[in-house]
Order: structure tokens, then C-alpha cells, then sequence
């Protein structure tokens, strides 16, 4: 079957038990060399598109794809071909760096050395500690030992679920640069993260929540596709700045973001009618501006339609 | 095969990583032998005995006397009240009492037949059993003698005596007889537990999830994680059988060849149980959990601590289908008795049978992925 997308998921749904849908009717496309996020907060259902994109998992209704072979009938062609990193380090703790690494490279019929091309960006800075356990290593070191075991046989697309969960913000970063040069390798890579900020760093996103994919498109565009009016906004009382600009009658949406409330309005309102709305309602230290959208706040906005 | 004996590489690497394992492997068999073989005796001795001796004439001090003279009892006291006696076995200080009414030898002498009492504390049946069963036999040898006495020799034997000889354990050593059966219970401990344990190890700590998504089979994987326990349970029963020789002098009557020609089989079955274990828990306290449920009953119901000759005819079929049975009687016999194929021929087709049940069942229900 020859396929153009290097992911193709038609209609794919997946229920745990009676109550629980983890996905209903997914759809998406990835193309080869892509760079692709699943964005979504916790219980979304990436992990569970992940798995069945893995052959872990069957799905219950729907057809998906992976460089063109059946999650269904071809994961035997597939589990040779892809990378994946789950979102649980899953490598043994009781063994040393290079005893995984080789361990992995073997069960896949290569050598570390065939393919020390692809990883020595990442396996380079491990090198050092390569006869300590894995479970002495730092969250940052244990995440480029599971992506280097999971790239050492070449797959064509990677598989990461919530790589960067639990990681510091330096290793988060040094981690998106890695994916980066990896996507400039070839590599087809669908990553899956619940923070907002790392959807920029994608190619195309998808942002999925509760089991539905919300939207799918370029970061630039999803961002852009924001149309309202929106204002940072902070005074001296948080909890009761959110409720009163919730009732405020021009309010579109408030939530919290950062040190701030972010204030959506329904048509061009000037910042000063809110200044005075607040200080009517007896806020102090008022600091109002206007907010540059990001991701979240597209996110936030694409929620609330639901 | 490649990717098996690298499996194989990879276990044996963990399980010697970890610093107590090679100890423990060469500890436990001489452990479990020198504990168990010892404590696991059925040989009753120093049951401590109160009399109350109503009597107090030459007949009943020689009857006490005799009681006195035995290996198997201590005289712990007397006194002429039975309350008292009873409140000695009540405090535990005494196991049985034997009570010697006041007429005893006059009683012998006239009505040519006189009544004793034992009272036995029964808390414990087998000691109790056998408490009797001595001082019953005590009493039987000091009814012959008093009566060769009074009505001269060859009237005091009994028409109709039996003598036994006990064969292929000619001195009952309860060493001879619980080692072998003890090795059993190693060599099944290691199977079990470590094979079970460790598949569900890596369910646990989700190394499993990184295994299930590469071209590994379903049989390397299997084969991977179990032949190094099989390994490590033959040397174990090598070691334990080393042991038994030079500390036990376990005679070797049989063929050597043929105890491991059946180990290797047994152990087949009792990997495969802890596969299945492995297949059905997603934590090791549940497969511990499940692997003691059987083990259990299997040990208990073994034959190695009572007989299975003496269990209700339900249980007695319950036990057909426990393997470690089969093993401890092919060990007694093969080991004490000099048993050739032909004579376990049934006990190797069942175990043949079983082993290829249970590792159906469990790598049929061993699955990659949900």
C-alpha cells in the first residue's frame, strides 16, 4: 500500500471499559520528515494514539498507518521500523548505559557502531558515565540514553511520548534542539507534551483534548487564528480579579496565565473602560497591557467552543 | 538464536548484578538442608511423662521404672492425684500422665488382668499418636514379662509375633528420607518465584512497553526469560544434591542421570507455572501472592511432611495433579531405592503432560499488546 503520509490515522477511536472514550474518531496526517506534536493536557488520549501507533495497543474502531503498513496486520514490519520512547523511563535501571544501548542495537540486529552516526549527538554527552546503571543517571541523562536506545536501529519515525515530563527546563530545551537535527536527519517524528509553550518548536500540531483532536495546523497559524482582543491584566487580588472580570459584561473569556489574567473581549473595548470596571469593583494596583496570543491561549479558546 | 542467547546474556547479567543473588543461589540449598533436615525429624523423643502411682507396690515401680529406662520418655514428676498430673500437662510440663490405680498388682495377681490409665495431650496429633503408640508398646512388653514370670516361660509370648525390618532405609534416617524431598522444594522455590517474578519485574517498571515494540518474538523472549532459571535450578539441585552426600550421606542408588533427566522436565512445569503467574499479575506482590497460594498447598500436599497414603481419598486425588509430589517420590525413589526408567515411566508422562499444558496456557495468554 503506498501511502504519502508518513502517519495516516483514519476514524480511530478507543474506549477503556464502559465509561471511558480515550479517543473518538481521530484523524490525522503526518507527513514523511515531519516534525509533529500532539498537544494536550493530561487524559487527552495522546498516550493511548501513541500506543496504538506502537502496535502496544488495538484500536477499537478506525485504520491507521505507519509508513504505510496496517497498525493491525503489518506490526511485525513496523515494530522494526519505528522508535519509541514512552512516557515511563523503561529501560533496565540494573544495567549500565552501553549494556541498554547494546542491548537494544542487538535485539534489533544492528551495533551501536553501525549507527553511531544518528545518535552521536546524543549518545556523545553519555559517553562519560557509559558503565553507570541507568537508574543513577539524572532525568536528563535517562531521557537521551531512552532516545539513543530507541533510535539506535534507524527507524524511520520516532515515537515520544511526554519526553520532556519531569525534565528541567535546560534539559527541555537541549532536548528539542536534538529533535530538531534529528527532523533534519529525516526522521519523521510525533511527539506528544502537555505544555504549550514546546507546540512553537513543532512543524504542525495537533491539539487534542479529551479524546478529539481540536484543531490541526501550523503553530503560526493556530495562534493566528486567534481573533479577539486580548489583555494581560494583574492587580494586588488574583482570585477576585478572575471572578470580576468573568462578570464583566464586554468579557469573553478570563483565565489565568502566568502572573497574570488573560482577558479575551468581544469587540474593541479600550484598556481604560476595564481600568475603570476595575477600579469601580476597588482593585489596587491595577497593571493592564496588551497581551501577545500565544498557543495557550488559542487552546484555551478552542476549549471553551467545545 | 542470536537474539535469544543475548536475552539469556542480559538475564544472567541482572540477575548476578545484584549483589545478594550468587550468594544467596549457594547459601539457601545448605541452609534449607541443615535447618529443615534437622527440624523436620518425626522421631518423638523426650516426651515428658507424670505418673500418679496409686499403687506404689513392686509391679507398678517396675512398670515406672521401664517408662524410666525408655529413650523416647522423661519421667518429669509424680504425684497421687490425677488433678494434679492434669495440671501439669495444662502448664505443658508434662505430655502425658500415666495413672496406676491402687489395686493395680493385687488386681494382676487375682483377676489375672488389671486396667492403666494414659491421658495424652493431644494438641499435637503426631506426637500425641506416637506418645501412645510407645508407651502402649511399653506397657504390651511389661504385660509379657510379668506374665513369663508368673506362669512360666513361653506363656507369656503371644502365639503370633511380627517382626519388621524397614527396606531401603534400613535405620529410618529421617536424613535419607526429608533430603531428597527438601531439594524438591529448592529447586521448585527457584523456578517459580524467580521466573515469575522476574517477567512481571518488567511489567512492573515498564521496561516490558520498550521490549513489546521491538522485533523480538513472543517465543525468543520466553525462551530468554526462563532458560537462565532452569539453568540456575539444575545447578541448584547439583549443589544441594552435593550437599545432601557429604553432610547427609544420602545414599545414591540409583541413577544420577535419571534424577536430572527429570529434574529438567519438572522444572519445565514449574517455570511455566510462573510464566502463567506472570501473565495474569501486573505487580510482583500479586504474583508472590499467587505463587504462595500454590506453593503452598503443593508443599503441604507433597507427601514430604506427611504421607500421602494417610490423606482422605479426596485429597489423595487432589494431590495427582501436584507436581512437586511427583518429583519427591521419583527423588526417594530413584535416590534411596535404586528405581530404573520403566518404574517413573507414569510419573515422566504426566509431568511430560503437564509441562506441555502449562506452557501452552501461558504462552497463549501472553500477549504483546492489549
Amino acid at each position: 500500500m503506498s501511502n504519502q503520509f508518513a502517519i495516516d490515522i483514519q476514524g480511530v477511536s478507543k474506549r477503556y471499559g464502559k465509561d471511558v472514550q480515550a479517543l473518538d474518531e481521530v484523524s490525522l496526517q503526518v507527513r514523511p520528515g515531519e516534525l509533529f506534536g500532539l498537544i494536550g493536557p493530561d487524559g487527552a488520549g495522546k498516550t493511548t494514539l501513541i500506543r496504538i501507533l506502537a502496535t502496544l495497543l488495538l484500536a477499537d474502531e478506525g485504520q491507521a498507518t505507519v509508513d504505510g503498513w496496517d497498525v493491525r496486520k503489518d506490526y511485525k514490519q513496523i515494530r522494526r521500523n519505528v522508535g519509541y520512547m514512552p512516557g515511563r523511563f523503561s529501560l533496565y535501571q540494573d544495567l549500565s548505559v552501553e549494556e541498554n544501548l547494546t542491548f537494544f542495537a542487538t535485539i534489533f540486529g544492528t551495533t551501536i557502531r553501525e549507527n553511531y552516526d544518528l545518535i552521536r549527538d546524543i549518545y556523545g554527552q553519555l559517553e562519560p558515565f557509559r558503565t553507570r546503571k541507568a537508574g543513577k543517571l539524572s532525568g536528563g541523562m535517562k531521557q537521551k540514553l531512552a532516545l539513543s536506545c530507541a533510535l539506535i536501529h534507524k527507524p524511520s519515525v520516532l515515537f515520544l511520548d511526554e519526553p520532556t515530563t519531569g525534565v528541567d527546563a535546560v534539559s527541555r530545551h537541549e532536548f528539542w534542539e536534538m529533535l530538531q537535527r534529528l527532523r533534519q536527519k529525516g526522521i519523521t517524528i510525533l511527539v506528544s507534551t502537555p505544555y504549550m509553550d514546546e507546540a512553537s518548536l513543532c512543524e504542525r500540531v495537533a491539539l487534542i483534548q479529551k479524546g478529539r483532536i481540536l484543531s490541526i495546523d501550523t503553530p503560526a497559524n493556530i495562534v493566528g487564528s486567534f481573533d479577539k482582543p486580548l489583555l494581560a491584566i494583574r492587580t494586588d487580588d488574583m482570585y477576585r480579579l478572575i471572578n470580576d472580570l468573568r462578570q464583566f459584561e464586554s468579557t469573553h473569556s478570563a483565565y489565568p496565565f502566568g502572573d497574570y489574567v488573560h482577558l479575551a473581549l468581544d469587540g474593541p473595548i479600550w484598556a481604560e473602560a476595564v481600568h475603570a470596571y476595575l477600579v469601580g469593583k476597588e482593585h489596587t494596583g491595577i497593571e493592564i497591557k496588551p497581551a501577545e496570543v500565544t498557543i495557550e491561549d488559542s487552546f484555551m479558546e478552542l476549549m471553551s467552543k467545545e | 538464536m542470536r537474539t535469544i542467547l543475548f536475552i539469556i546474556r542480559k538475564e544472567f547479567v541482572q540477575i548476578f548484578r545484584h549483589r545478594v543473588m550468587l550468594p544467596l543461589i549457594f547459601m539457601m540449598p545448605i541452609i534449607q538442608l541443615i535447618i529443615l533436615a534437622h527440624a523436620a525429624d518425626y522421631e518423638v523423643r523426650n516426651i515428658n511423662l507424670f505418673i500418679v502411682d496409686h499403687d506404689l507396690s513392686q509391679y507398678s515401680s517396675r512398670l515406672v521404672g521401664k517408662f524410666q529406662a525408655s529413650a523416647h520418655f522423661n519421667v518429669v514428676g509424680s504425684a497421687f492425684s490425677s488433678k494434679t498430673a492434669f495440671d501439669e500437662i495444662q502448664q505443658g510440663d508434662a505430655d502425658l500422665f500415666l495413672e496406676i490405680p491402687a489395686d493395680f498388682q493385687r488386681k494382676l495377681l487375682r483377676d489375672n488382668g488389671a486396667g492403666l490409665q494414659l491421658s495424652v495431650d493431644a494438641v499435637n496429633g503426631v506426637k500425641a499418636g506416637l506418645a501412645n503408640a510407645y508407651a502402649t508398646a511399653i506397657i504390651q512388653d511389661f504385660n509379657e514379662e510379668i506374665r513369663t514370670e508368673a506362669l512360666g516361660p513361653g506363656a507369656g509370648k503371644l502365639p503370633l509375633s511380627i517382626a519388621s525390618s524397614n527396606w531401603f532405609n534400613p535405620e529410618l534416617n529421617y536424613f535419607t528420607f526429608m533430603v531428597p524431598g527438601i531439594l524438591v522444594l529448592l529447586v521448585t522455590l527457584v523456578g517459580m518465584f524467580l521466573s515469575g517474578m522476574n517477567i512481571v519485574k518488567e511489567k512492573e517498571i515498564g521496561t516490558i512497553e520498550q521490549i513489546n515494540v521491538t522485533p523480538i518474538r513472543k517465543y525468543q523472549f520466553i525462551i530468554g526469560k526462563l532458560l537462565p532459571f532452569w539453568v540456575i535450578a539444575n545447578m541448584e539441585l547439583a549443589f544441594g544434591l552435593l550437599v545432601g552426600w557429604l553432610i547427609f550421606d544420602i545414599p545414591f542408588v540409583g541413577s544420577l542421570w535419571l534424577v536430572f533427566g527429570f529434574a529438567a522436565l519438572y522444572l519445565l512445569v514449574v517455570l511455566g507455572m510462573g510464566l502463567f503467574i506472570s501473565t495474569v499479575t501486573e505487580t510482583q506482590q500479586q504474583a508472590m501472592f499467587i505463587a504462595w497460594f500454590f506453593l503452598i498447598i503443593f508443599i503441604l500436599m507433597s507427601g514430604l511432611f506427611t504421607p500421602i497414603e494417610s490423606m482422605p481419598p479426596w485429597a489423595q486425588h487432589i494431590t495427582r495433579f501436584n507436581p512437586v509430589a511427583y518429583f519427591v517420590e521419583v527423588m526417594r525413589m530413584v535416590l534411596l531405592k535404586g528405581s530404573g526408567l520403566m518404574d517413573i515411566k507414569r510419573h515422566i508422562l504426566v509431568m511430560l503432560g503437564y509441562a506441555m499444558a502449562v506452557n501452552g496456557l501461558a504462552v497463549w495468554n501472553y500477549r504483546k499488546r492489549s
